[in-house]
């Protein structure tokens, strides 16, 4: 009965993590496929989408994932066949230089305004 | 002096702005991946479709021609549109065929080579679209041209035309 007890405990405790994996996996899927660019529809992650393309990409990332890749590697394997624009969060790179500095040029310049405007009407 | 230059500075900025609007008119509101970028061949299993087996790219790929890839399915008529162009291709020596037959049904799929012919030398099932995922592909068709160094060397989104036809062509002579 002892032994019994004891593997009982063994097998839950196997199936808990097991349960814990797949959670995480399907957190990480989701964060990764909220983050991918549906080609074919406008405006929709493929997250949000149920075109064939976003189904086909769904099917690959839970394999890239399964088969242990990174998210940062998927994303990698991701623009190489589609290019930057099918990440949402494009990363600093020539391409995208203006894109990540003008806006902050844009707040320099502006917070730069306001603060002599209020020193010149002090 | 201030003011003038002030001025100045939101006109150019004003011109700046109009200057980006105005380009985006231009440019389509869907994307189209960069068709010129060489790439290579993606490692994959495939099941052929007449055998019904397993295969490894590496042994479709296997003979020092140029190869060309095209996703196609019974469903899609602009499939439909470019076949004949595609057996006009496939008379080439110099090129060889694969069709990848694209979330479709057999028994549709089979009909439709039955009923238009078969320019394809060998054709692979992508019954859930990963395959066209590994050559880049987001829609059918498409067709992908093969070096013989066996890089992807040119991509073609939607059915393919004479001109195309006329390019690819020119491209292995």
């Amino acid at each position: 009965m002892k032994i019994l007890k004891i593997f009982l405990i063994i097998y839950l405790l196997v199936n808990f993590s097991q349960l814990k994996s797949d959670e995480k996996n399907s957190e990480l899927k989701n964060s990764i496929l909220k983050n991918i660019r549906c080609l074919i529809c406008q405006g929709q992650s493929v997250y949000d989408s149920e075109s064939d393309f976003a189904s086909s990409i769904k099917l690959i990332v839970n394999k890239k994932i399964n088969e242990g890749m990174s998210e940062e590697k998927i994303y990698e394997f991701l623009r190489e066949k589609y290019g930057d624009w099918v990440i949402y969060d494009p990363e600093l790179n020539k391409n995208t230089y203006i894109l990540w500095l003008l806006p902050l040029l844009l707040f320099l310049v502006g917070g730069a305004i306001m603060r002599k405007n209020l020193i010149f009407k002090k | 002096m201030k003011n003038k230059i002030n001025i100045i500075i939101i006109f150019i900025f004003l011109i700046f702005c109009f200057i980006i609007f105005y380009k985006g008119l231009d440019k389509p509101n869907t994307y189209t991946p960069k068709t010129n970028t060489e790439k290579n061949l993606p490692i994959f299993k495939a099941k052929d479709f007449t055998l019904n087996t397993y295969i490894n790219s590496e042994n479709v790929f296997i003979e020092e021609s140029y190869y060309i890839v095209n996703i196609w399915a019974s469903w899609c008529v602009p499939c439909r549109k470019e076949h004949p162009l595609l057996m006009e291709l496939s008379s080439d020596q110099s090129i060889k065929l694969i069709g990848l037959n694209y979330r479709d049904n057999l028994n549709n799929a089979k009909k439709f080579i039955d009923e238009l012919g078969n320019p394809y030398t060998q054709i692979l099932i992508d019954k859930d679209g990963t395959l066209a995922v590994e050559f880049g592909a987001y829609g059918v068709p498409e067709t992908f041209l093969i070096d013989k160094n066996k890089r992807i060397i040119k991509k073609f989104t939607g059915p393919i035309n004479k001109k195309i036809v006329e390019e690819i062509k020119i491209i292995v002579k």
